[in-house]
């Protein structure tokens, strides 16, 4: 564990002071990578760490951005009480979830997600104060007393919310909460043998996952600056699952990574016309998970010899018809 | 108000047939292979867009340019199966992702050959509709019935009686034991996958009159094929015919009945419930116990 901190420590400084040395349309992109870093770190809280799969995440990052900026604009609340506040109110809207996930699993479980969702995307353009189907916009907030409308001074306030928020759900997941939601995914009746409760443990895991997702859609109203409905589409959730897979599932440096790569790959290749960079898209998409089936942060660990315990966690969450079976895998290859 | 209800369901099983066509070709790439294809709808908007080119570009009869969006999506499945095949023990969610970035570049290709415009695409039947007893039944919506009908007997026929479809039974309870029997599970793999695209390619080109063609209509068909095999159960292939049919039903009752504005919202309402109600879907296996 100490050999760790020096690491983390470069990061933190690399993150820190770089970008000072960037355009500032470059830190905007950075700021809007560390935003998607926060919603991913959320989902893999929930379906990397509990298990619970979920396509309707885009839900909780539109009611996130919603309650912010409705709580700043229409109700003048100061950065410092609204972020919180959007937080929370997404973890409470979290726990509808966990009626479904109470029942279902897996697809099933997926399905449902979906299908909050689509009742965000659908419900939200309904009420007159979001603005309808045109969305609004939300000036650049001050935090006390301090202007935050330069792209560097919302960087630092999303990096020092974003770096808490990572730090407690390192903790958080070594803690008896974060072994319990892995005790829950990996086998469910022997969870319970161990007296960990199915409904507390999922409500925790929906809570927690709900209110990162809900802080990230926070900043990211504030960072954009315009919030319109049709932002968090279907695509937005299966973008945030394809973000922890890539990166790596019940991993935080996964989550991060994952989604820095996807989030920084269409700026990257935005040189291109029209069709050729969501063609690398996808084909980046498929080779990662091809050849590193367990994310870039798994591939990395097992680069250096010590990626069989991730590598068992991932290969335990969703395991196939083959898992039961017992076959080892590779076996028409023979 | 009750007059229309008829119609409404009428109208909603032409729809839903369609749905389970869909629905039919997903489950069984994922019985036998334990892939979730998210690209099933690009492959169905790809094979749609190469009918449409045969007849509008090259002056093609109909048959013939739907027999060409069958074979393109045939070859477009098997492709896929060739593409994960090094991934083949990765986790479901996993392969899901992997069928995500095809879904992408299918898409993105789609953009580049066919263009990015709406078009309209031609209805296979064309006439005075059908009246039974008030209820209008147009002769698109009586095919598209007829033809899931018949491929959806034909599929259960294939599975049922053939050695192939045996081959695909036996993969899809345990892949070790069917390699074992001598299965040759690479093949009987590719095959399950180009017949499940070849059945999204005959939805596409059927689909696609109704809806027009672009290049993101299909993935609004597939996200409720999906929806409905789920209902359906996921793993049982009748369960995709009623699921779909119920989902095409319960969308028009929804749209006609309640809301259009809010009709997704609703109809994904009522699925969570029955969902609720049969965790596994209505024809799924039931849990017993949970699996580790």
């Amino acid at each position: 564990m100490r050999a760790r901190w020096p690491w983390v420590l470069l990061l933190v400084a690399l993150l820190a002071l770089g970008p000072q040395f960037l355009k500032s349309y470059q830190v905007y992109l950075l700021s809007l990578a560390a935003v998607y870093a926060l919603a991913a770190l959320g989902l893999n809280l929930l379906t990397g760490y509990a298990g619970q799969i979920s396509l309707g995440h885009a839900g909780f990052l539109a009611i996130g951005g919603y309650s912010a900026a409705l709580l700043q604009v229409k109700l003048a609340w100061p950065l410092w009480a609204s972020l919180p506040a959007a937080g929370l109110l997404t973890a409470l809207l979290g726990l509808v979830l966990v009626i479904p996930a109470l029942r279902l699993s897996e697809i099933y479980l997926a399905i449902a997600t979906l299908g909050f969702g689509v009742a965000v995307e659908q419900l939200l353009p309904q009420w007159a104060w979001t603005g309808g189907h045109q969305g609004f916009s939300i000036p650049r907030p001050e935090l006390f007393g301090l202007a935050l409308n330069s792209d560097l001074a919302f960087y630092y306030l999303i990096l020092a919310v974003g770096l808490a928020l990572v730090w407690i759900a390192a903790n958080a997941v070594r803690a008896p909460l974060g072994r319990a939601f892995v005790a829950i995914r990996d086998n469910e009746l022997a969870a319970q043998a161990l007296g960990i409760s199915l409904a507390r443990t999922k409500s925790y895991a929906f809570l927690l996952s709900a209110f990162y997702t809900g802080i990230a859609g926070a900043l990211y109203a504030n960072l954009v600056g315009y919030l319109n409905v049709s932002t968090f589409n279907l695509g937005l959730s299966i973008l945030l699952l394809s973000m922890i897979a890539v990166g790596g599932l019940a991993s935080i440096p996964g989550s991060l990574l994952g989604a820095a790569f996807l989030g920084l790959l269409p700026q990257v290749l935005s040189g291109f016309s029209a069709w050729v960079p969501q063609f690398i898209y996808g084909a980046a998409l498929l080779l990662v998970v091809i050849f590193m089936p367990y994310g870039i942060w798994g591939f990395l660990l097992q680069t250096v010899g010590r990626g069989r315990g991730l590598m068992r966690s991932a290969r335990r969450l969703f395991p196939g018809p083959r898992a039961e079976s017992g076959s080892t895998g590779g076996d028409d290859h023979a | 108000m009750m007059e229309i209800l008829p119609q409404l369901i009428v109208s909603g099983l032409a729809a839903g047939s369609l749905y389970a066509l869909m629905a039919l070709g997903m489950i069984l790439i994922f019985k036998t292979t334990d892939v979730v294809n998210f690209a099933h709808g690009d492959m169905a908007m790809i094979s749609s867009f190469v009918a449409l080119t045969l007849m509008r570009g090259y002056h093609q009869p109909y048959w013939l340019a739907v027999l060409a969006a069958i074979a393109m999506g045939f070859v477009l499945g098997a492709l896929a199966d060739l593409i994960l095949r090094p991934a083949r023990n990765a986790p479901i969610l996993t392969l899901l992702i992997a069928t995500l970035g095809i879904s992408l570049m299918l898409s993105a290709l789609g953009g580049h050959f066919f263009g990015y415009q709406t078009v309209s695409f031609p209805y296979a039947l064309v006439g005075k509709p059908f009246v039974i007893a008030g209820v209008i039944l147009t002769r698109h919506n009586a095919l598209a019935l007829g033809v899931a009908a018949a491929l959806g007997l034909g599929l259960f026929a294939l599975l049922k009686y053939t050695s192939v479809g045996t081959a695909m039974r036996a993969m899809a309870q345990n892949r070790l034991a069917a390699q074992l029997m001598g299965v040759n599970v690479r093949r009987v793999s590719t095959l399950s996958w180009g017949l499940g695209a070849a059945l999204g390619a005959v939805a596409g080109v059927l689909i696609a009159p109704v809806v027009f063609l672009d290049l993101n209509t299909m993935i609004t068909v597939l996200i409720k094929a999906f929806a409905a095999a789920v209902l359906g159960g996921f793993t049982s292939l009748l369960g995709a015919v009623v699921g779909g049919l119920l989902l095409g039903v319960l969308e028009n009752l929804v749209g006609g009945y309640l809301s259009t504005q809010l009709q997704t919202t609703f109809v994904f309402l009522l699925i969570i419930v029955m969902l609720a109600i049969r965790p596994r879907g209505l024809l799924g296996a039931p849990v017993a116990g949970r699996r580790a």
